[in-house]
This record gives structure tokens, sequence and C-alpha cells, in this order.
């Protein structure tokens, strides 16, 4: 049998396809019809465009950089931009471009550490909680309250004042803040997924609770968690940049932003690139993460079809 | 005339091009009660919504003639919407815990239609929602004037929908599956309810169902839609000659009590019924 | 093979099922009929095993039941929900959900066992890597209907299976209810508010009212209209009026 050109399925075709050969078909062809979706939305694009441009930068940084961050140059401190330092130099004569560079990969770090720790903590806490009930739900509850009811940049000073001031204590610092959201999302959408017949169905298995749990509740709290984690990314970057600006984070001479912005803010009304071009490094990230969330919350929402 | 549909489509755009849920339907409507029946996705709902223009905003409709009583729908503005909504033609859906606002008690919904339309002071106005209540067969309407939605059962809460819409005297009242939510015997009652206000208030009806039989029972015509247009148009009491092959069908494949077959004669749709 | 004595749930001050007992012949069919809040579904919910506060006692072939089941429990009776939309979980395909009693209860060969299972429900292969959402009410219900099936029980209990659908496919769906239960002798408890539908598939129905039993009869009896209960005379009433 002759298969032209013409007649060959693309690949498009394969994911669009009304009648799946396997599973991983059917969910490949699930995730491109959801891409479909997120891709009308123009200032969600925008978002991700502009996340995945820092995350990028982040990662070549060394590719990137024409200059060592940490070099010092006095005699050339407080530069303007120029063909030989983009954004001009610091206030030790250090590249301002390069040392955003770097810092993109402190900040972005740091953000990316937090949510690995916090986001599955958060699940599997509001999951049992959720389907288990009784003491276990009370118990877990209370301690989640405890945790929320810390402000998060005061339990990071306290720590770091325990601690050495650094990226890991402000990491654990911002952690420790950030999860009970999370298990208080999961929780919530655990206690209505119970009562789904879906749910009575895989009971009427005999499977046990953690197999449920695991397989068939905790996937379908994933949306909702996802869309939250990229709309807190923009707050976590800010009090990761807030610790560094309080000197409690990153420490100098490290390049996070936020330390960055702390060491030149005097310079603010004459050598203004100095402090700026950290401070919209940090907007830029922040206004990312919320366009990106807010477009995943339009796709992924249940209540819009999602 | 109280209702005069030509030729009406409805489509809603998707990514593979325009899907038509409605296609060419066309019916008048004196003041008479007329059931439009349909499986879902034939299109009911929505050619009964189109007279009030009460379809999703991305709906794209067009027809000849699309009007209530003269007045052209297809090209009325939102203000004169407004005017025919609630005043000259309203409409009950089908379970009042879903289109009753929770946090007003019935006496106080009801009040508030009389007085959109109406006019008139808070005191006259619950006062005229009492006497509404005791019109829709409620035993005890002072009590459940100040009751609110969820202390109500599915049927009261029907007959204060019910209520609600005849507050401002419309002409025409247009019930979408108003009885689908409720046990047989409330059915029953909320049914013969509309019927006899209707009769009454010398209004139209049309009633939208899934329900042939219970929509042959208590209509004068009775409209059969498949697939987006009207197969069969036929008198109630002529519905067991019914031609249409979609109709004998869906007739044929219901249990029936009294007459007991081993095996439901399953419906085979002819795609030339699409074609028409 | 199923015998019911004085069951009784209670839902906090409510008692919602009030010492009801009946029993099913092995490979035959039972119907309970009643209005919504008679405590029908309830008494599907606590044989099941999904309600574990009842009291009273439930036999499956002569052994008593205890509110706790274990997994062989499931092995034997299943049960198919109401609500096509709400019984299939919506990120997990047909296949998958097919899958899920095969895994738990450690049944080789899945595959074959599903294809077969697709096949006995009148389902074509094609809808196996489908989503939910991607399939017709009445084909979410075959592939309930598939799922219950799939550990190979005796017994199915039935919570208005046919409710939520078209009544061109509420008529395909009965008929492969009766098919089934004829080639895999299976024991049925059917419940729903529909008085023909009962009639249709059990040639043994009870009528509740307010959580009790009020009257048990033979279908024959029901349609020749030899009832005894005002209740089941009203329901009767009710169905023979639009005929």
């Amino acid at each position: 049998m002759d298969v032209s050109p013409a007649s060959q399925p693309t690949l498009r075709d394969w994911l669009l396809s009304e009648t799946p050969g396997s599973r991983r078909q059917a969910a490949w062809g699930r995730r491109y019809r959801l891409w479909l979706q997120f891709r009308r939305n123009t200032l969600a694009m925008a978002g991700l465009s502009i996340a995945v441009l820092l995350i990028l930068a982040a990662v070549f940084a060394p590719l990137l950089a024409n200059h060592d961050p940490s070099v010092q140059d006095l005699a050339h401190r407080l530069g303007r931009p120029s063909a030989e330092h983009w954004l001009g130099t610091d206030e030790l004569g250090r590249d301002v471009y390069s040392r955003l560079l770097y810092g993109g990969r402190i900040t972005l770090g740091m953000v990316v550490a937090v949510v690995i720790l916090v986001a599955p903590v958060g699940l599997a806490v509001g999951c049992v909680a959720g389907y288990a009930g009784g003491i276990w739900d009370r118990l877990l509850m209370r301690v989640t309250d405890v945790f929320l009811a810390f402000p998060r940049l005061i339990l990071a000073l306290a720590f770091v004042a325990a601690l050495k001031p650094g990226v890991t204590s402000a990491v654990a610092a911002i952690a420790l803040t950030a999860w009970p959201p999370y298990a208080r999302l999961a929780r919530a959408e655990t206690l209505s997924l119970r009562r789904a017949d879906f749910i009575a169905a895989v009971r009427l298995t005999g499977a046990s609770a953690g197999r449920i749990v695991l397989r068939h509740v905790a996937p379908l709290c994933l949306p909702s968690l996802v869309v939250r984690v990229t709309l807190d990314m923009s707050s976590i970057i800010l009090t990761a940049a807030g610790l560094g600006f309080l000197g409690m984070g990153a420490q100098p001479p490290s390049p996070e932003w936020g330390t960055m912005i702390a060491s030149a803010r005097r310079f603010i009304l004459d050598q203004w690139w100095v402090p700026t071009a950290p401070g919209l490094a940090i907007f830029a990230a922040s206004l990312a993460f919320n366009l990106l969330g807010d477009g995943l919350r339009d796709v992924l929402d249940p209540k819009q079809g999602g | 005339m109280l209702a005069e549909i030509a030729n009406l489509r409805i489509a809603f755009p998707t990514p593979s091009g325009e899907a038509e849920a409605v296609r060419g339907v066309s019916f008048t409507l004196g003041q008479e009660k007329l059931g439009i029946v349909g499986e879902s996705g034939s299109g009911k709902s929505l050619t009964a919504r189109s007279l009030l223009k009460l379809v999703p905003q991305h709906a794209l409709i067009s027809a000849d003639r699309l009007a209530f009583d003269g007045i052209d729908v297809l090209r009325a503005g939102e203000r004169q919407m407004r005017q025919i909504r609630g005043k000259r033609a309203g409409l009950i859906l089908q379970d009042p815990k879903y289109s009753l606002n929770p946090v007003m008690t019935a006496g106080e919904q009801i009040a508030e239609a009389w007085r959109t339309h109406k006019g008139g002071s808070r005191r006259v106005a619950l006062q005229a929602a009492t006497d509404l209540l005791e019109q829709v067969r409620i035993r005890e309407p002072a009590r459940v004037a100040r009751a609110y939605p969820h202390e109500l059962s599915g049927g009261m809460g029907q007959r204060v929908m019910i209520a609600m819409m005849l507050a401002p005297d419309p002409e025409l009242l247009i019930a979408d599956e108003p009885t689908s939510a409720l046990d047989a015997t409330v059915q029953a009652e909320i049914l013969r309810l509309i019927e006899d206000l209707v009769s009454r208030r010398g209004m139209g009806l049309i009633l939208i169902s899934h329900d042939l039989p219970l929509v042959g029972h208590f209509c004068d015509r009775v409209a059969v839609m498949y697939a987006g247009r009207i197969v069969e148009e036929l008198a109630a009491g002529a519905l067991a000659r019914a031609q249409h092959p979609y109709t004998r069908g869906l007739l044929g494949c219901m249990p029936a009590l009294l007459h007991p077959k081993s095996r439901l004669p399953v419906m085979v749709r002819d795609p030339d019924w699409l074609a028409h | 093979m199923i015998q019911v004595d004085g069951l009784r749930v209670r839902f906090g001050a409510n008692e919602v099922v009030r010492g009801v007992s009946f029993g099913v012949p092995t490979g035959g069919s039972f119907g309970l009929v009643g209005e919504s809040g008679s405590g029908k579904s309830t008494i599907l919910r606590a044989i099941s095993g999904l309600n574990p506060d009842w009291t009273g006692e439930i036999r499956v072939n002569d052994a008593a039941l205890a509110p706790k089941r274990g997994r062989d429990f499931y092995r034997r009776v299943q049960m198919v929900f109401q609500d096509p939309y709400g019984s299939l979980h919506p990120r997990q395909t047909v296949d998958r959900a097919l899958s899920e009693p095969l895994i738990v209860h450690g049944l080789g060969d899945r595959e074959a066992r599903i294809l077969r299972a697709l096949q006995d429900v009148a389902l074509p292969a094609s809808v196996g890597f489908r989503y939910p959402h991607q399939l017709s009410g009445g084909q979410r219900q075959r592939v309930a209907i598939a799922r219950a099936l799939m550990a190979e029980p005796e017994v199915l209990l039935l919570d208005e299976p046919t409710s939520a659908l078209d009544v061109s496919v509420q008529a395909e769906v009965l008929n492969l209810l009766r098919d089934l239960q004829d080639r895999r002798r299976l024991t049925y408890i059917l419940v729903s508010h529909n008085l023909a539908v009962v009639a249709h598939l059990c040639p043994a129905l009870g009528v509740m009212q307010g959580g009790e039993l009020v009257e048990t009869l033979g279908a024959d009896d029901l349609r020749a209209g030899r009832v005894r209960h005002p209740h089941t005379a009203e329901l009767r009433a009710l169905s023979v009026e639009l005929e």
C-alpha cells in the first residue's frame, strides 16, 4: 500500500485524534488541547515567554555573562551603561549585567527550592486531612493553622537570627510559612471529591485508602495547586528579595537581586541604574509568574470546564 | 400571535467551524399550550430561550422572523428586551434550588418581581406576594413567604418560582423542564397548577420537556425536535397516530406498565432525519 | 442470595430506613421503588458497604455481613451509580478506569479482559482510550456497567442507572442489563423512582415510603392492579395515567 507524504498523519493529527490508541496518546492529546487553549491568551503567553527567558538566562548565565560578576574594578565604579558594561557598573566596579544574570540563579533557585519543598508537603497534608477526616483532620489542620499564623518575613527574621543568615536559612524560613495555604487548598478539594460517585466506585473495588488518595484524589488536586504555586511564585520572589534586602538572605558579595538593591540603594538618585536593574528584574519575574498563573487558571480551573 | 418563529438558526463557533444547534425551526404560538419535546442536544431549550434572547453571548442567531407579539426580537436592543423579559414573558427553570436567591425569603423575591414591573410600596408588594402564594396553592402562604429557599421542598420551591414569574401578569410563560427534578406525585400537581393558571389568565405556554407522554397530557399541541429541527408537529390528542419514525420511536421505546415487553424496541436513527 | 432483615439506618437524629426486610433469590431481580427521600438508595449503600452505619442483618449467600467489608465481598457485589457524569474519574481514560478493579484484585491478562468487557457492553474498542468528557451519557453508563463487571461479580446493585439518560438510550441500557443478567446469572437489586422501568426489569418489587417498605409485590400483581397499600396505588395510577 502506497503511503504518500500527503496522507501521513502529522504529530498534530496524532495528538488531536478522536480515537487514541494508547493511554499515552490520550494523555498527550489532552495536554496538547490544553496548550492550544492556553496559547489563545496573549497575556498568559507574554508571561510564559518572560518567565522562560528569565529561567534560561539564569541557567545559561556563564555563557551569557561577559564579565566575572565578582571582579571588582574600583577605578571604574558606578560607570554608566556602555558598550563595555551593558548595564553599567556598581559601587565596587562590578558589571551589573553579569551580576544580574548570576543573581537570577540565586533568586530563581531559591524560589524553585521553596516550591519543591512546599508543594508536595502541602498536598500530602491536605489530602490526608481531607480524606481521613475525624481526629487526623483536626490535628493536621491545627498544625497548619499554627504555621499559617506566622507572618512570613518576621518568622524568617527570627529564623536567621537563630541560625546563620544565608540562602539556606532564607529558603527554610520561607518554606515554613509557605506550605499551609496548599494544605488548605488540597483539603478543600479533597473534601468535595470524597463525596463523588467515582470515588465511591473505587472504594467498591476494595482499594486501600492510601491507594485512593494517591492515585485518584491527589491527581485531581494538582491543577488548582499548580495555579496557586505559579501565582505564589511572585510573592516568594518578593519575599526572597526582601530578605536579601534586609541582609537576611543571600549575603554580599552574592549577586542576589534583593541584596544588590540593598547595597546600591543610596545611589538611587544619581546612578539610578545600579539599584533599578535588579529592581526591574524582580518586577519582571513577579509579573511574568502572575500572568502565567492567571493563564493557567483559565485553562485548568475545573469550574470553567478545564 | 404571541410568538412567531420562522427559520430560526442558532450556531456556536468552535475551533473546527460552526456547530449548528438549531437548524431552521419555525412555529407560531397563540394563546395556547405548546409542548416542545426532544432529547438532550435537540435544541429545544435554545429555541424557546431565543424568544427572550437568553442565549449564550457567543451564540450566532439568525432567523427570517423571530417576534414576540409583533416585536422583532432579533433586532431589539437590550432595553427593549428588558421590557419583555419578566414583564410580558416569564421563564421557569428546572431546579428551584438554583434559580431562587438563597439569601432572600420567598416573599421578598416575589415582592421584588412585583415591584420591578408594577411599582408600589414594599408593603403592597409583600401583600401581593402572599396573595400570589395562595394562588399557587400553598397552604400557609404567610409562613412560606417568610421562609428561605433552602427551607422549602422542591415542589414548594417551584410554586414560589411560578408565583414570582406570574407577579407581573405576563402574557407568555416558558417552562423549561419545570418538573424534571421533582417526584412523580409533585410533578403532576405542579403541571396541573401551571395548566390551570395559564388557562385562567389567558396566557400562552411553551412547555419544554424530554417526556413525550407528559407533554401530550398537558399541552394542546406538541412539536418534536431532533438534532435542531422540528421533525413533527401535531395536536396532543393525535400523539398515538404520530407519523414520523422518530416520534414513534420515542413513544415505543419507553417501558409501559400495562404493556410489558420482554425487549424494548431500540430507536434506529436514520441519517435521513438530519437532512429532512 | 440476598436477605435483608430489619435494616435500620440513621442520619443524625433522622431514621432514614426503618426496619426494612426483603429477600432476593439467586439470579433474580428485586426492584425498590419510591420517591426521593424514601430511603431506597440508602438501603443500597448500606448493602454495598459504602455506608457502615446500619443495624439489622444483611446476608449475602447465607453469610451475615459486617459493617466493614473485605476485598472478596467487593469481588462478588458491585454497584452502578445514577449519574453517568459523576461515576467516572474525569482524568482517567476508559482503559484506566476499567483496569483499576483488575489491579486491586490482582487479576492478570488486563488488555484481553478490558477488550472483552467493552464488547460485553456493546462499546467499540475505539473508545478504550477516551476520557469521560469525550463520551455520551449512554456510553459513560455502559463503561460504568463494564467497570462493575470487571471482577466478575454475582450481584449488581443498580442505583437509578437510567434516570439521567435520554429515553432512547435508557431502552438500550435496560436491554443490555437484561442480556447481561441472562448471560452471567447475575442477581440485581434495582432502585428507581420510575415504576415502569422497575416493573420492566424486576419480577418482584418493594415500595418504599418514608423509610418503610410499605408493600412487596410481584410485577404481575402490580400491572393487574392487585395492590394493597394506598401509596402503591398512587404510584401506579400516576404511571398508568401517562401511558
